[in-house]
């Protein structure tokens, strides 16, 4: 096991057990933060495999603005601050073994296919800032403008939803 | 660095984050689950982007889109979220079993005619009974439903046509 391969292990056990917390636990809140442990673990998953930009845009919008955004939602919800007992519906029997089912499928398919599948991790150059904005503003210069538009019409449609009088009777 | 490293990680939170979307009752617990799925297919593409030293950068640069779709997602669906609890009072998706509003009795529109039937009143759904209702198309054919019933047969609740006036 090389140095990248044991940091990349405790950085996936660190997602990984935060992941579970998150879709485990009895405190709603408490999700939202693990959900922010697990996001920044896999920033570092992405450091470790020389994504840099990826690794701080991830850190910016997903960490920053993606978890406060749900930790209002929980406020707006009125989500019971607190241990609560009824996050959890009946399905979590059939639930853990689909995703069993899911994690073996993949695991099985992935361990056959890349068996002997190596990377060369050199830093830099691949996942530099001036690489990545090179391949946007170049090669996808057209999706970054769309999703441009993406975000300016969920924008509106976010604030047309927030309106107090949408969906009361007679307001239409 | 061997592959299957990120490989296996982003297999086991997508498994994770399904188990989490199937057995949340908490709507904003749902999309924290569909995060770890996008987050996990994002850890898939830089990968194999950094694996095959792709010169288009073509999996970190669609990993830059899917984060910023993600955040726009969330943005839309905790919208609807908090507009269901407003109109609901509650986020626990198995007890919102019904697609049809609550039963209102909203002030009728002034420009409506004064046919209108007893019992229930959906808003915006008011037609004078009768043939000489005007179809717009798509619409069900009124021998279909109660649409060109009698006064007596038909009341105002207009199962096919929920659309506004």
């Amino acid at each position: 096991m090389t140095a990248y391969e044991v940091v990349f292990s405790l950085l996936g056990a660190i997602a990984l057990g935060s992941a579970v917390l998150v879709v485990s636990t009895s405190n709603v809140v408490r999700a939202a933060l693990w959900l922010v442990v697990t996001l920044g673990a896999i920033a570092g998953c992405y450091l470790v495999l020389t994504a840099e930009f990826v690794a701080v845009v991830q850190l910016l919008i997903y960490v920053g603005a993606v978890v406060v955004l749900l930790l209002f939602a929980v406020m707006f919800t009125r989500a019971p601050i607190g241990p609560a007992t009824d996050l959890d519906s009946r399905n979590r029997p059939i639930a853990a073994l689909v995703a069993l089912a899911t994690a073996g499928l993949l695991i099985t398919l992935l361990v056959d296919a890349f068996r002997h599948a190596y990377t060369d991790l050199t830093a830099g150059a691949p996942g530099s800032a001036e690489a990545l904005g090179g391949a946007v503003f170049r090669t996808y210069v057209l999706p970054f403008e769309v999703v441009s538009v993406l975000l300016l019409a969920a924008l509106i449609g976010a604030i047309v939803l927030s309106r107090p009088d949408v969906g009361t009777p007679g307001s239409r | 660095m061997h592959l299957l490293f990120p490989l296996v990680l982003s297999a086991l939170l997508f498994a994770v984050g399904i188990y989490g979307l199937l057995a949340r009752r908490n709507a904003v617990l749902l999309l924290m689950s569909v995060e770890l799925m996008l987050n996990a297919v994002n850890l898939d593409l830089v990968a194999f982007d950094v694996w095959l030293r792709d010169n288009l950068h073509n999996g970190q640069t669609l990993t830059l889109f899917v984060i910023t779709v993600a955040a726009a997602e969330v943005g839309l669906g905790l919208a609807i979220v908090l507009q269901v609890f407003r109109v609901r009072a509650t986020v626990a998706i198995d007890e919102l079993v019904e697609l049809a509003e609550p039963d209102t009795q909203p002030a009728l529109p002034p420009d409506q005619p004064a046919a209108v039937q007893p019992g229930a009143v959906q808003p915006g759904a008011v037609r004078p009974a009768g043939p000489a209702t005007a179809r717009r198309p798509g619409l069900a054919p009124a021998g279909a439903v109660t649409l060109g019933a009698g006064p007596a047969g038909s009341d105002g609740a207009e199962p096919v046509d929920g659309a506004p006036s």
